[in-house]
C-alpha cells in the first residue's frame, strides 16, 4: 500500500484542479469497480455491488482535493504574490516549494517584516526564477501545491497531503479487497473539500444514499506539550468520528463501526475533533437527511508539508471497511 | 459558430441612450434584501414583451426563460441580483429620531451625515452626525457605532415611518462623460444586462435569467432559483469592487486592487465561494479574444457572488461569474465606466454565441 500512497501523495490537485490526481485513482482503481463516473464538480464516483434485499445504497466520501495556492498578481520583476486555497497556514510556506499544475516549479520567499512576528500569507510570494512580468511562465489564475516527497520511516510515514490522500488510498484498497457485498457502495472521491465539502455536497445529491460515512485524517493528541485537546494517537487504530464542528455523526452508526471492530479484534479508537470539519456533514445534510458518519486516521502536523500517519493504523483501517461492508448493516 | 469567427457586429447588443435610462431608473429604485418589488417591478415591465416564460417564485426571484431554436439546446442559467445592500428601522425614539440596522456589508465610518430615502415611498431622511463645532479632538479619533446613530426624519414624514421600513442611500443617478456614479450599481449592472440578453436572446441556447433576492443576506434567492431552473450551466453576473489607486506610499506597492476600472470585464476564477469551472474561464476568455473585447481576470481572493450557491445545487452545475468592476462599492456612491459595462454585456452574448453541448461534454478540468 506504500506505494500506493507514495504516488497518490505526489501528485498535485490542489481544491478545484483535481484532474491529475483523479486520471491517477481511475487507473489505480482499473476493473476493482463495476461502474465509474465523474460527476458535474469533478468527483469520482466508483460504484461496487448490487443491493440485495438486506443490502443499502452505501456511499463513502474520501476527498482528492489538497490544500494550495493560486496566483493574484505578478510584479514587473516576475514575483507572484497569492492567495490561499483551503487552509494554508502562512507559518509552514517560507521557504517551501511549490509545483504549479503545468509543472512550473516555485519556492516562497517573504518580505522583511519585524524580527519574531509570523508572516501574513499577504507578506510572502512566490519565486518561480523569472527575470521581468514578460518571462514570467506564470499568469494570475494559475494554481500550485506544495512540492514535498513522500517519506517512509518504517511505521509510520510522512508527506505534504496524507490528509486525504491516505484515505483515498483505503478506499481504493477497500475496492480492491471487497470480495462479496450485499450493498451498493458507491466509493467517491470527492472534490474541494478543503474550500468547503463542495464536491461531497453534490455527490451526495446524485448518490441518494441510505447511509454513508467520510474518510479522513484527523488530528491527534500525542505531540508534547500543549498539543491538541485529542483522545487520538498515531498507532491506536482507526479513529471512529464521535462528532467534529461540522457534524455529529449518527450515533448508529458509531457503534456499529465499535461493534464491527471488536468482533474482528481491530484496534480502534474515538474521535472529538472540536475544531474541522470532514464530508461526513455533507452525506448527512443531502436531501433528506442521512445516516452519517465517519473513520478518520490519527495524523500530525495536519495542513503542514509534513503530515504523518501510521501504517498499522492505514491497514486496520482497510480492514475494519471490508469487515463493515462485507456484511448487512443493522443500526440500533 | 466556427472558430475564430466573429460576430456580426449589428446582432451584438449596445449600451445606447435607452439603456442607460434604464440604468438610472434601476439604481434611483430602492430595493433592500427582502423587499425588492420596486426593482422587480422595472423587470417584469421591461421582460414581459420577450420572454417566453416568466415566474415569480416564493422568494421573490423573477424567473425568465426564452428558448432557443434546434437541438440540443444548452440550458443556461444567468443571475443577477436585484437586491441592494440598505438600511432597516429598528425602533422609534422622541423627535422623530429612528435607530436602524444595516442590511448587508456596509462600513459603519461611512454613515454619519448622509442622506437617506426610507420606505417604499422614498421619504427622505438624514444620518445626523454632531457638528464639527461641537465635537472634541477625542471625539473625532474614533468611529461612530451604528447603534449610536439616528436617521432624523423630522415631524409630519416621521409620522409615516415604522419599525421594519428598510432606507437606501439617497444618491440619485448621474452620467457624466465615460463614467456613472450612483448606488445599487452592485448589482444593477447585472440587472440591466440581463434584460438586454433577454430582448437580444442568442438562439442557440435556453436562456434561463434569474433575477435574484437576498444575494447581500447571503446567496439566498440563487440557492432556491437554480433548484427550480436545474441548468446545465450559469454564470452569476454582478458587480465587484475596483481599488485600482495609487497605494499611499509606492505606486507599484498595490497588489491588492481586486480589479481594475477601464480594464474590462472581471472575468472570476475563485472567490470565497466558488471555484470557477476552467471551461467556462475558457469559454470567457476565448470569447473576449476572437471578438477582441477587453477583459480582466478578477484577482483570485475573498467575496462571493450567486454562483457560490448555484454550483452546489442538485448534483452539481458547472459555474463562473463576470462582473463589472466599480469603485467605492458598498458605500454610499459608486464610480464606473460606461464602456466596462458594455464590454461586459459583449463579452456574454459573445459567449454565449459559443455555447455548445461539446462544452461540457468532457470531465472538469480544473
Amino acid at each position: 500500500m506504500k506505494s500506493l500512497i507514495k504516488q497518490l501523495v505526489e501528485t498535485p490537485g490542489p481544491s478545484g484542479f483535481e484532474y491529475e490526481i483523479r486520471d491517477v485513482i481511475r487507473e489505480a482503481i482499473g476493473d476493482a469497480a463495476d461502474e465509474v463516473r465523474v460527476d458535474a464538480l469533478g468527483s469520482l464516483i466508483a460504484k461496487k455491488g448490487v443491493k440485495t434485499e438486506q443490502g443499502q445504497r452505501v456511499m463513502i466520501s474520501a476527498h482528492i482535493d489538497e490544500i494550495g495556492l493560486m496566483v493574484t498578481h505578478v510584479d514587473d520583476s516576475g514575483f507572484l504574490r497569492f492567495t490561499n486555497i483551503g487552509g494554508v497556514n502562512p507559518m509552514t510556506c517560507y521557504g517551501g516549494r511549490v509545483l504549479f499544475m503545468d509543472g512550473t516549479r516555485g519556492v516562497i520567499g517573504m518580505d522583511s517584516i519585524e524580527r519574531g512576528k509570523t508572516p501574513k500569507l499577504t507578506d510572502l510570494f512566490i519565486d518561480v526564477g523569472a527575470t521581468s512580468k514578460e518571462d514570467c511562465p506564470v499568469k494570475v489564475g494559475d494554481v500550485c501545491g506544495f512540492e514535498r516527497p513522500f517519506i517512509d520511516l518504517g511505521k509510520r510515514m510522512v508527506a505534504k497531503s496524507m490528509d486525504d490522500r491516505v484515505a483515498a488510498a483505503v478506499a481504493i484498497e477497500v475496492l480492491r479487497r471487497l470480495e462479496s457485498t450485499p450493498h451498493e457502495v458507491h466509493f467517491v472521491f470527492s472534490t474541494q473539500e478543503e474550500v468547503g465539502l463542495r464536491g461531497a455536497t453534490t455527490a451526495a445529491y446524485g448518490v441518494d444514499p441510505d447511509l454513508g460515512f467520510a474518510i479522513d485524517v484527523t488530528r491527534s493528541g500525542d505531540t508534547p506539550r500543549f498539543s491538541p485537546k485529542m483522545a487520538t494517537a498515531l498507532g491506536d487504530g482507526p479513529a471512529i468520528k464521535v462528532r467534529d464542528s461540522s457534524f455529529i455523526a449518527d450515533p448508529r452508526l458509531v457503534d456499529w463501526m465499535i461493534k464491527a471492530a471488536e468482533e474482528a479484534g481491530l484496534p480502534y479508537q474515538l474521535e472529538v475533533l472540536e475544531a474541522g470539519g470532514t464530508d461526513g456533514r455533507a452525506i448527512q445534510l443531502t436531501r433528506g437527511g442521512v445516516p452519517a458518519g465517519c473513520v478518520s486516521i490519527a495524523c500530525r502536523y495536519i495542513h503542514s508539508p509534513s503530515e504523518m500517519v501510521d501504517s498499522d493504523d492505514v491497514e486496520n483501517a482497510v480492514q475494519l471497511l471490508v469487515k463493515l461492508l462485507s456484511e448487512p448493516i443493522v443500526l440500533k | 459558430m466556427t472558430e475564430n469567427q466573429k460576430i456580426q457586429a449589428s446582432n451584438i447588443p449596445t449600451i445606447g441612450n435607452r439603456q442607460i435610462k434604464l440604468l438610472e431608473k434601476l439604481c434611483n429604485a430602492s430595493a433592500v434584501s427582502g423587499d425588492e418589488q420596486e426593482v422587480r417591478n422595472i423587470v417584469l415591465e421591461e421582460i414581459k414583451p420577450v420572454a417566453d416564460e416568466i415566474k415569480v417564485d416564493a422568494l421573490g426571484n423573477v424567473l425568465a426563460t426564452k428558448f432557443g431554436h434546434g437541438e440540443n439546446r444548452v440550458r443556461v442559467m444567468l443571475a443577477a441580483h436585484m437586491d441592494e445592500i440598505g438600511f432597516m428601522i429598528v425602533k422609534k425614539h422622541d423627535d422623530n429620531l429612528f435607530q436602524f440596522e444595516r442590511i448587508g456589508g456596509i462600513d459603519e465610518r461611512q454613515l454619519p451625515g448622509k442622506a437617506v430615502l426610507v420606505g417604499r415611498d422614498h421619504l427622505p431622511g438624514v444620518i445626523g452626525a454632531k457638528p464639527i463645532h461641537m465635537t472634541t479632538a477625542d471625539e473625532r479619533k474614533n468611529k461612530i457605532p451604528v447603534d449610536a446613530l439616528r436617521i432624523d426624519l423630522g415631524p409630519e414624514i416621521g409620522e409615516k415611518v415604522k419599525p421594519g421600513d428598510r432606507a437606501t442611500f439617497a444618491t440619485r443617478f448621474k452620467r457624466f462623460g465615460p463614467s456613472i456614479q450612483a448606488k445599487a450599481l452592485d448589482d444593477r449592472f447585472g440587472v440591466a444586462i440581463l434584460i438586454e440578453l433577454l430582448k437580444h436572446a442568442p438562439e442557440n441556447i435556453d436562456l434561463l435569467a434569474a433575477f435574484t433576492v437576498q444575494e447581500e443576506v447571503g446567496l439566498r434567492g440563487a440557492r432556491v432559483a437554480a433548484y427550480r431552473f436545474d441548468p446545465d450551466m450559469a454564470i452569476a453576473v454582478d458587480s465587484t469592487p475596483a481599488y485600482d489607486l495609487p497605494h499611499w506610499d509606492d505606486e507599484d506597492q498595490n497588489v491588492q486592487y481586486n480589479t481594475r476600472l477601464d480594464a474590462g470585464p472581471a472575468i472570476y476564477v475563485m472567490d470565497r465561494a466558488t471555484i470557477a469551472d476552467r471551461r467556462l474561464v475558457t469559454l470567457l476568455s476565448d470569447a473576449a479574444q476572437e471578438e477582441e473585447i477587453p477583459y480582466q481576470f478578477r484577482q483570485p481572493g475573498g467575496g462571493g457572488t450567486d454562483a457560490g450557491v448555484i454550483h452546489k445545487t442538485r448534483a452539481g452545475i458547472p459555474s463562473i461569474s463576470v462582473s463589472v468592476p466599480s469603485r467605492y462599492a458598498h458605500s454610499a456612491i459608486g464610480l464606473a465606466r460606461v464602456d466596462d459595462w458594455a464590454n461586459t454585456l459583449r463579452l456574454l452574448y459573445a459567449a454565449l454565441v459559443r455555447v455548445t453541448p461539446d462544452l461540457l461534454a468532457g470531465e472538469r478540468r480544473g
